[in-house]
């Protein structure tokens, strides 16, 4: 799979070539991207690295980026940062100083965007990041860093809010519901937790359990067992796509049986090709869904993007499209846009441009705050059902019922 | 703090969890002792400390997946993984381990660490970084109003495994090359005068110690999970079980193993899973500590 | 033109390189910083590993410590360490210069110093480990650290610390931490090269040689051996505490506690470079960082398995390491006088 994507990555880069000799016309944007093709997160930074590709060449066809009459297209410059911070640092680094490139895309996970942040923020170069929610961003006064997806803290939080809606719809009072928090010890989950823990506690539910899972987790069941003793009726569980696996498949070998269960990165993982009906109810976060009513000019409507994708890159025929993907090509989106409005390809004007975004994609509308988060996009919540992710909240996306207690 | 009270008190107020808690444990220490026995035997026949361990647990893992994924029963997966990784083990001794036989004792560990990154590397690059696990569809049992699950999958991997140990420990006792390995294991140069080709013997040994580390990972993958960088994990433990047992201890290294993995889970369901790494490296440093200071007594150092 | 003159010639142009470097490839300012950690490590490495015999496989610890106790000293200085780390991230912190600066100094001497008090802890603890088994437990020590210190909210946890940024002009920012590199990396040659010419260095290169014969001979081992690991504990603890403030932002298993990438590349560029040599750790630590940096650059994807095969193929066919090499090839220049016989038939 790896070999053909790096087979697929050649050919595109030889059309690409062949391309710019006959589109001599256009003229080249470079953005800078260190994602994690290796380590532990190589199978989502591929996935964010498609997501921009596909980005790419979509925008291309399309004619480009038209600046004051002048077309340009966006190339990226990759570099791999093993999943490791330190690396990731060196590397926009690099990338800034050796290879001069002025704008960046983001990494993967929010503790890469950590590491890479202070660097662009130094320099000054703005960087649109599509995988970084974490709040521990967007509260470091950073002016370079313009995320699009959703911040973290709202993941799982919307979970809470149903959780308390299912309980007084069974003449229960809302603080009578326990909640078991189980999330994998990074900048991300923690977050999630946090937005968590906060919810909860507006709530006034007793949190009955609130562990950490370590990064090489292979095994949950010592969690799993407390949560049998302690008959929690929420689960919460957010552990990128480790934690989804590990989850869904021993939740399935114990028979846990609490009535609301709820998890991040759920389509990322294939917990449904992976494990069939024990994934059902189990209830997933997601930034981004096709079955979503968004639409622009480039990409068409949220479903179309999910279509002409698979097309373009075959392995993810049989799976859902990952959020991560959409985001990531809706981060390239965002510097079109913002390029054509700056009509300039200075970097200060272009974060003005980029400050001032207000802009409806397939992926959903996008508008900053003064701190860089997209703060017109809600998550959605979906439940498995059958093998499908049916959208059950908020109730204005709602597609389906919510089935609860879970089996 | 609390959280650690509150863990205890929930052992004390549910005593079927102890029981639990051994048994996962058990089944999880009867693999590390399978991987670990792989290392005492390389260790005392040949002097090389394999850091490399684990990563041949895991290959054998997606030896089996990958059959799996061909087709293949995921049961026929162990023999074949352990017929595998033998000759992947075979080749590595040729081009590398060979070398490294009675050199520096450092120079084994560090000639290991690097087959650990090449291998867990190319796990990457072939496979991606997702992880991996072969879903065998039978049921769970059920005990203890459904608190004590024992999965049919779990059971058969433990059985195989016990298989695998016991054929080995029979192999050992009473074939041909079971005393060339044993008598080159305790005296190189005479087994070499009374006609024994050690070096046929280091090849024999070490490929077996590939073989059984491949079967391991071909049960993991059917009970738990493999992902290419969690190799490392698994040689820390071989490494705490030996150091523990002591080489040349066949029914120590299993006992260490079982009682390794029984500690690691309490310590998992008393501090939380996030120390499980870290309870397992604390645990080698007090054997290391204990044995110390045993040698200290007879004013000694440990070698 | 006699050997010293030679010599000092030597000197007087690689120190000539080392203040030009970063002036004259401004845009490798980083890389260039990062090969003075290489050559610190390395050869605070090889005083116990090459010069005692002692191969530990934990000097990463001090690294990591040092840059924890560095970043919660210069922290913990201005500010409330737990408001600073929590999990949301906890808002705006602004550091003024002197605020920067004094928690900078402050925090990396600290870090030195901590580091030195814990490698006495520590090595009283595991030096009667002997070959493998010092190498597995200093090895543990590193690991379990990581491990714990990820599990420590107050001090982060899983998602480490942000320090602050490098206040004013961000090229002078680099050549700032460069400077403290390359003084720090110099600091440490000219110490170990005086070290090795006293007394003290007679000594440890007994305990390597043979530590009962050492002991009998009444050098008192245990002591000498605390002393060498503490010292070479400071200079590392010292360059974590750089490195966090350069890093900026850093967490406890990959950057900090990273003991499968720098706590081995340190050993592979002593090996490399050639154990027990003045020089080797130096070489070796300039051609690993050269390699390292190409096949990073060309090899994307494969980086590890290359990084992997020389490591192997150092351990395995070349361990006596350029130094040995030269010194088997040429040993007129280290000063033994052998029968030019083999060379010539060799020619």
């Amino acid at each position: 799979m790896k070999k053909l994507s790096v087979l697929s990555i050649l050919v595109a880069a030889t059309t690409l070539l062949f391309s710019q000799a006959s589109l001599a016309a256009c003229g080249e944007i470079v953005l800078g991207s260190a994602i994690s093709l290796t380590g532990k997160y190589s199978t989502e930074g591929l996935n964010s690295q498609n997501g921009y590709d596909f980005a790419v060449e979509k925008i291309r066809q399309n004619g480009g980026i038209k600046i004051g009459g002048k077309c340009y297209n966006f190339k990226i410059i990759y570099y791999d940062d093993e999943s490791k911070g330190d690396r990731g640092a060196t590397l926009a680094e690099r990338l800034i100083s050796q290879d001069k490139v002025q704008y960046m895309l983001g990494p993967y996970s929010s503790g890469m965007t950590k590491a890479i942040a202070p660097v662009t923020e130094k320099y000054q170069i703005p960087m649109v990041e599509a995988e970084g929610a974490s709040r521990s961003l967007f509260n470091k006064g950073y002016k370079y860093l313009f995320a699009v997806l959703s911040t973290s803290e709202q993941y799982l939080a919307s979970a809470i809010t149903l959780a308390a809606e299912m309980a007084e719809k069974k003449g229960k009072q809302a603080s009578s519901v326990k909640v078991a928090v189980a999330v994998e010890n990074d900048p991300f989950s923690l977050d999630v937790r946090d937005g968590v823990v906060e919810d909860a506690k507006r709530f006034n539910m007793n949190i009955v359990l609130d562990e950490k899972l370590p990064r090489d987790l292979s095994d949950m069941s010592a969690i799993l067992t407390k949560v049998q003793l302690l008959k929690p009726d929420l689960l919460i569980i957010s552990g990128h796509t480790k934690g989804a696996v590990t989850g869904v498949r021993q939740i399935g070998e114990k028979n846990i049986k609490v009535p609301m269960i709820a998890m991040t990165h759920c389509e990322s993982a294939d917990v449904t090709g992976k494990f069939g009906a024990t994934a059902n109810d189990i209830l997933c976060s997601t930034q981004w869904a096709e079955t979503l009513s968004y639409k622009d000019p480039i990409f068409g409507s949220a479903a179309n993007y999910d279509q002409e994708f698979k097309l373009a890159y075959p392995a993810y025929k049989d799976k859902e499209v990952p959020y991560q993907t959409a985001q990531a090509s809706a981060a390239v989106y965002v510097f079109k846009d913002a390029f054509e409005r700056a009509e300039s390809l200075d970097k200060e004007k272009l974060r003005d441009a980029l400050a001032a975004t207000d802009l409806m994609s397939f992926y959903g509308p996008i508008k900053f705050s003064e701190a860089g988060n997209n703060i017109a996009k809600p998550m959605v919540l979906r439940q498995i059902q059958d093998g499908k992710y049916n959208v059950v909240a908020p109730s204005a996306f709602a597609s389906h019922k919510l089935n609860w207690p879970r089996q | 703090m609390d959280q650690v009270l509150s863990n205890i008190s929930l052992l004390i107020e549910f005593p079927i969890v102890n029981l639990k808690i051994i048994l996962d444990g058990l089944m999880i220490g009867s693999l590390f002792a399978l991987a670990a026995y792989g290392l005492a035997l390389v260790w005392g026949v040949m002097n090389v400390k394999n850091l490399a361990q684990g990563d041949f647990v895991i290959s054998g893992g997606y030896v089996s997946w990958w059959l799996a994924q061909h087709g293949m029963p995921a049961l026929l997966g162990v023999p074949i993984a352990f017929a595998v990784m033998w000759g992947v083990g075979w080749v590595a001794y040729k081009l590398v381990i060979r070398r490294v036989i009675e050199r520096d004792l450092f120079t084994s560990l560090l000639a290991t660490f690097g087959l650990a990154i090449m291998m867990a590397q190319l796990l990457n690059l072939m496979f991606s970084s997702d992880t991996r696990s072969i879903d065998l569809g039978f049921d769970t049992l059920y005990f203890a109003d459904g608190l004590i699950d024992v999965p049919i999958a779990k059971l058969i991997g433990v059985l195989m495994a016990a298989g695998l140990a016991a054929a080995v420990i029979v192999f050992m006792k009473s074939s041909r090359m079971g005393q060339a390995i044993r008598a080159t294991a305790q005296d190189a140069r005479a087994a070499r005068v009374m006609g024994i080709d050690t070096e046929k013997v280091y090849a024999f040994t070490f490929s077996l110690n590939s073989g059984i580390c491949g079967a391991a990972g071909a049960i993991i993958v059917m009970v738990w999970l493999v992902q290419p960088f969690y190799g490392i994990a698994y040689s820390i433990r071989a490494f705490v079980i030996v150091t523990a047992a002591g080489l040349g201890n066949l029914p120590g290294v299993i006992a260490a193993g079982l009682g390794i993995g029984a500690l690691e889970q309490y310590g998992a369901h008393i501090f939380g899973i996030s120390y499980q790494q870290a309870i397992a490296v604390i645990l080698l440093l007090l054997v290391l500590l204990f044995r110390l200071i045993q040698q200290r007594r007879n004013r000694q150092v440990l070698k | 033109m006699t050997k010293l003159k030679r010599k000092t010639i030597l000197y007087a142009l690689i120190l000539a390189f080392s203040f030009i470097a970063p002036f004259a490839f401004p845009d490798f300012g980083t890389q260039l910083a990062t090969l003075w950690l290489m050559i610190i490590v390395a050869l605070t490495w090889d005083m116990t590993g090459g010069q005692m015999g002692y191969n530990s496989l934990g000097n990463i610890f001090f690294y990591g410590t040092g840059m924890y106790v560095a970043a919660l000293i210069a922290i913990g200085m201005t500010y409330n360490i737990g408001d600073y780390t929590v999990a949301s991230g906890g808002g705006i912190f602004e550091f003024s210069d002197l605020q920067y600066f004094g928690g900078m100094f402050i925090g990396v001497l600290g870090a030195g110093l901590f580091c030195s008090a814990s490698a006495v802890v520590i090595g009283y603890l595991t030096f009667g480990l002997r070959g493998p088994y010092f190498a597995i437990g200093t090895l543990g020590v590193a690991i379990a650290a990581g491990e714990l210190v990820s599990n420590w909210d107050w001090a982060g946890g899983g998602q480490g610390i942000a320090l602050p940024v490098y206040p004013g002009d961000l090229d002078i920012g680099k050549i700032f931490f460069y400077f403290l590199f390359a003084g720090l990396g110099i600091g440490v040659f000219i110490f170990v090269k005086w070290l090795y010419g006293t007394r003290f260095g007679a000594a440890i290169n007994a305990i390597r040689d043979d530590e009962e014969k050492a002991d009998a001979m009444g050098v008192h081992t245990l002591r000498y051996k605390l002393y060498t690991w503490s010292m070479a504990a400071f200079f590392v603890g010292m360059a974590g505490g750089i490195s966090g403030f350069q890093l900026i932002h850093f967490e406890p298993v990959e950057s900090a506690y990273q003991t499968i990438n720098l706590g081995i590349f340190m050993v592979v560029c002593v090996l490399l470079g050639g154990k027990g040599t003045l020089w080797g750790p130096v070489i070796g630590a300039i051609l690993f960082h050269l390699f390292k940096e190409i096949t990073w650059n060309y090899l994307l994807g494969w980086q590890w398995v290359a990084l992997g095969a020389l490591i192997v193929v150092t351990v395995v066919y070349f361990q006596d390491g350029v130094m040995g090499y030269l010194q088997q090839r040429y040993p007129e220049l280290f000063g033994i006088r052998v029968e030019r016989k083999s060379t010539e038939e060799a020619a």
